[in-house]
């Protein structure tokens, strides 16, 4: 084989890279992601008041993640190329079902109850949306056209309108920004890009119009968070004083007051982030973020290995967008940004989003392992 | 369109997506760069600050409110206690919505639409934070009843608490007094600090003069708490220190009998031993429940107590202003042996009347057809107005004044109970300051029997009688014989105010009006012998019967004929041993009739009790 050099240098740990490959798993992005899930899982720990039930949820969670990861991994990514359009067009369906028969949840329709679980439709959309978007660019060489740049966006803004309609502001804008990374990566050109974030700038006005009234005053509140301390402003100014008196070193584990005497709202959803930082300090969280960015970058390593620009695409955007996702919600916790709603990947406690969120590595995977050798 | 059947050229597509790859990969380092100056910010250069807001946030302090200290009567019996009761507590700061909260209370309580508005005006009046007593004394049952709807009620909890309660009743209404809430007057006269956490105050009594005695010292209890308030960990107990027992001279038994011998008249009962001034009863009626008061009398039964006209607030044994009548006349004969205008044998002439020099009007002798000659003793004993008509007339209301002064009319005796009233011990200059009146000569002359301007209190009364019966000794009264600081530690003597011995010319003076008041209880035609029947020891008394309506000339008193209220008021003084008195007694009736029929006979039931007399002796 190709690797004869390396094998003989380290043949026991060669041949379990070997062995992982043929069920179709990435060794390296899997050492990132199971490392990740573990720091998560102690974080957990001490975010949720300790709590082993909580613990099993999690695992159990983070069980059926991994099958669905095993599961994607094996599907040749042209398969899933396929069925793009399907996808797609289910999620759509299902968006609108949710606004129709949605079931509510701390004032958001963002459930459909399906009888054994409750689903969330835009979780679904978050892989079918850059899943399209690739494919449909895809087709034709790139840099696509007006034209093709055109009905993109509206793939691209259909869904996010009904999402963010639930109301989900955050996920809205997390789809919306992973259908935009792959017209990016698509290769538009820079006047395009320009242009575009000026009309954005244009339009924030319109946003506002169209805002429910708790967004915009989580605007106002992340604008000003000290008008309102102990009603809006709450979160965010909890937060800062977890994350401030953390310091270098942090407080040490389940040693964080802020956290543990439960002043932390949210502490072990959104807010887990705080709960590292006062524990762990300056420290932890950049270790943590370095390791979000180990897995980022394997996966823009995915991506330009890859051998379509489909795939290409596809890997790209699922990278970047998991990294969005830490950006945006660091961002949150720390006062840097609103507070949107968006969980720590793979860290916050929930279900549905580390599902989602493991079978993005899944294709990753896929990708990844479905190459044609070609010999160098 | 060409484009459309362009083959794909993969090598400069995957050239294009690496670049830009490249690029996002750039765009994530420099999110990665803000990001961690962020956090540098907020956890090193800000570090102290929020560290600091991070230990404000979990340590609270709370206070302890210290115990109240027990009442005791002088043998032990408990006229003032705390029982732990349940009571149902709001935060207002807490509860999401105090009227749906309040209503929905008030429903589970089955509370009127009128006690719900009441109690939403207090909680508007007070501070948000502070816990407001929504229902004191829950039942058992309430207790669970709110337990199991407690998940509706944010914000408002069960909470045990001690609480005052008088278990004698109504008997020590006014001398005990009562606690209550701590209103914004109270604020004022108490140290913030120490109160904190303390929900009731000393309104009445020893109650509220023994306040700081009895309050005690506040502790503090800091602790770990979370986002709820709720306690997580103690850090540090500074246990407060429980209010002092309080032992008190009164007789519980002395003053049940007082207030049984009152019956259902209006009026008041001091009772003092005089040897240390310790007030062994002291009886207002009528009375009240002053367990009422403690947690928050409703509106409606305080209007009814309030509105009254028998006012049953109103402590009469302080505030009540009686005219004296003959009971001032032991003192107005003092006054004249020790100012040598009369001695003890010095005789009168009464024909059943007096007039001033030079006037036609009549000052009636209670006897319409007089007592003939009369000397100091029978004077006294059979209560001869004439005599001191004529005495107190020769003296002039100025000198008059100043004996009376010594023995404490008109001044406040400093019994450790509050709101006690001065009374009144008219003077020429009084009049003119106060009145801006001449005096005449006729207020003089009706003065000598304890009519006219003066005005004395019952404690006052009694207060007076003492210092007679100790031959000058002035000592305080006092309620409060010793307090206590613990079961463990020894009672602390509350000090009295021993003053000196008045300065007598002739101290045969004192046996002399003495041993006239007893001629009253134990003299052939005193005014009160039907009392003395059966005593083992020699009793001194003095009958008085205050004008509460004025007779007009040549018209008769007729009892049958007036409304009660304009009744005469009956008084009587006495001290009991005459030679060495263990116990003085002011008895003031309202509107009782005659202090010789009414008046009397219920100093000698308070003397029974006190001595152990029974009725057969």
């Amino acid at each position: 084989m190709s690797n004869l050099l390396l094998d003989r240098s380290n043949p026991q740990r060669w041949s379990i890279t070997r062995a992982l490959r043929k069920i179709h798993i990435d060794a390296v992005l899997l050492l990132g992601l199971l490392s990740l899930l573990s720091a998560g899982l102690i974080i957990l720990y001490s975010a949720g008041d300790q709590s082993t039930a909580l613990m099993i949820r999690q695992l159990t969670r983070m069980g059926a993640a991994f099958f669905v990861l095993l599961l994607l991994s094996n599907i040749h990514p042209d398969r899933m190329r396929d069925s793009s359009y399907w996808l797609y067009g289910a999620g759509l369906v299902l968006l609108v079902g949710v606004l129709v028969f949605g079931h509510e949840g701390k004032g958001a329709q963002r459930w459909l109850d399906l009888g054994f679980f409750r689903f969330q439709p835009s979780e679904l959309m978050k892989l079918a949306v850059p899943l399209l978007v690739a494919t449909y660019l895809a087709e034709r060489p790139l840099s696509p056209s007006v034209w093709r740049l055109i009905v993109a966006l509206i793939m691209i803004i259909v869904p996010s309108l009904l999402i963010a309609k639930q109301p989900d502001l955050g996920t809205s804008l997390l789809i919306a920004s992973s259908g935009l990374i792959v017209i990016f990566l698509s290769g538009i050109s820079w006047r395009i890009i320009f242009s575009f974030i000026t009309v954005c700038t244009a339009a924030l006005p319109v946003l506002w119009y169209v805002m429910h009234d708790y967004q915009r005053q989580r605007v106002l509140t992340f604008l000003n968070p000290e008008s309102d301390p102990l009603g809006a402003g709450y979160h965010i100014i909890q937060s800062k004083i977890a994350i401030g008196s953390g310091g270098l070193f942090g407080r040490g584990w389940l040693e964080g007051t802020q956290s543990q005497l439960a002043f932390l709202p949210e502490r072990s959803t959104d807010f887990i982030f705080a709960v590292i930082a006062e524990e762990f300090g300056l420290l932890g969280v950049g270790l943590l973020l370095l390791l979000y960015l180990f897995i980022a970058a394997r996966g823009l390593y995915i991506a330009g290995q890859a051998q379509t620009s489909f795939a290409r695409l596809l890997a790209g955007s699922i990278s970047m967008t998991f990294l969005v996702y830490v950006f945006v919600n660091v961002g949150m916790v720390t006062g840097l940004l609103p507070v949107v709603g968006v969980p720590l990947p793979l860290v916050s406690y929930g279900g549905t989003s580390m599902v989602t969120l493991l079978a993005g590595f899944g294709i990753l995977m896929s990708i990844h392992t479905h190459r044609r050798m070609m010999s160098p | 369109m060409s484009s459309r059947f362009a083959l794909k050229d993969h090598f400069r597509e995957s050239r294009l997506v690496n670049e830009r790859l490249i690029v996002a990969a750039l765009i994530a380092g420099l999110l990665f760069i803000v990001v961690m100056v962020r956090l540098a910010v907020l956890q090193v250069v800000e570090h102290e600050h929020f560290n600091s807001l991070s230990n404000q946030n979990r340590v609270d302090i709370t206070p302890l409110p210290p115990q109240r200290g027990l009442i005791y009567d002088r043998n032990g019996v408990i006229l003032a206690e705390n029982i732990p009761t349940f009571s149902l507590e709001l935060t207002p700061e807490n509860v999401p919505d105090i009227d749906d909260t309040l209503n929905d209370l008030a429903e589970l309580f089955s509370m009127t639409a009128d006690e719900v508005l009441e109690i939403k005006g207090r909680i508007k009046r007070q501070r948000g934070f502070r816990q407001f007593v929504f229902r004191q004394r829950l039942t058992e049952k309430e207790v669970a009843v709110f337990s199991v709807n407690r998940h509706r009620f944010p914000g408002v909890d069960v909470v045990g608490r001690l609480i005052r309660h008088y278990p004698q009743g109504a008997l020590f209404a006014h001398t005990v007094g009562y606690v209550g809430r701590i209103n914004e007057r109270d604020q004022k006269r108490i140290d913030a600090k120490n109160y904190k956490g303390t929900q009731q105050i000393g309104k009445t009594g020893v109650e509220r003069y023994y306040e700081d005695l009895l309050h005690g010292q506040v502790g503090y209890q800091q602790v770990e708490t979370n986002v709820q308030g709720r306690i997580v960990r103690e850090l540090q107990n500074e246990p407060s220190i429980s209010g002092q027992d309080l032992f008190l001279h009164i007789d519980v038994n002395l003053q049940r009998v007082a207030a049984e011998a009152l019956g259902d008249f209006n009026g008041a009962v001091v009772a003092i031993e005089p040897r240390t001034g310790g007030v062994l009863a002291m009886v207002s009626k009528p009375d009240f429940d002053p367990n009422l008061f403690v947690s928050g009398i409703s509106t409606k039964n305080y209007s009814v107590l309030r509105d009254s006209i028998d006012r049953p607030l109103f402590d009469r044994t302080l505030r009540g202003h009686y005219p004296p009548g003959s009971t001032l006349k032991p003192f107005v004969a003092l006054a004249g042996l020790e100012l040598d205008i009369v001695d003890e044998h010095t005789e009168s002439f009464c024909p059943g009347w007096f007039t001033l020099p030079g006037q036609e009007h009549r000052y009636r002798c209670w006897k319409s057809h007089g007592h003939g000659k009369v000397d100091l003793k029978k004077a006294i004993s059979q209560s001869c107005d004439v005599y001191f008509y004529d005495l107190a007339n020769t003296m002039g209301i100025d000198r008059l004044h100043g004996f009376l002064d010594i023995f404490g009319f008109g001044h406040r005796t400093g019994v450790d109970v509050p709101s006690e009233s001065r009374g009144l011990s008219p003077s020429s200059e009084w009049k003119r300051t106060r009145r801006n009146q001449a005096w005449y000569p006729g207020e003089t002359v009706i003065s000598g029997i304890g009519q006219g301007f003066n005005q004395t209190t019952p404690i006052q009364l009694a207060h007076a009688t003492a210092i007679l019966a100790m031959r000058g000794v002035n000592i305080s009264p006092h309620v409060a014989r010793a307090s206590r600081k613990n079961s463990d530690s020894e009672l602390q003597l509350i000090s009295t105010e021993h003053a000196d011995a008045l300065p007598m010319e002739n101290s045969q003076n004192w046996e002399a009006v003495i041993d006239s008041m007893v001629e009253v209880v134990h003299g052939k035609r005193g005014t009160a012998r039907h009392i003395g029947i059966g005593l083992p020891f020699k009793m001194a008394g003095k009958t008085g019967t205050a004008q509460v309506f004025g007779i007009k000339q040549d018209e008769k008193y007729d009892a049958e004929t007036l409304a009660k209220k304009l009744h005469d008021h009956a008084l009587f003084t006495a001290f009991a041993p005459a030679d060495k008195p263990e116990i003085v007694i002011a008895v003031v009736v309202e509107n009782g009739g005659g202090g010789s029929r009414t008046a009397a006979p219920m100093a000698r039931k308070i003397i029974d009790q006190y001595f152990g007399i029974t009725a057969d002796e």
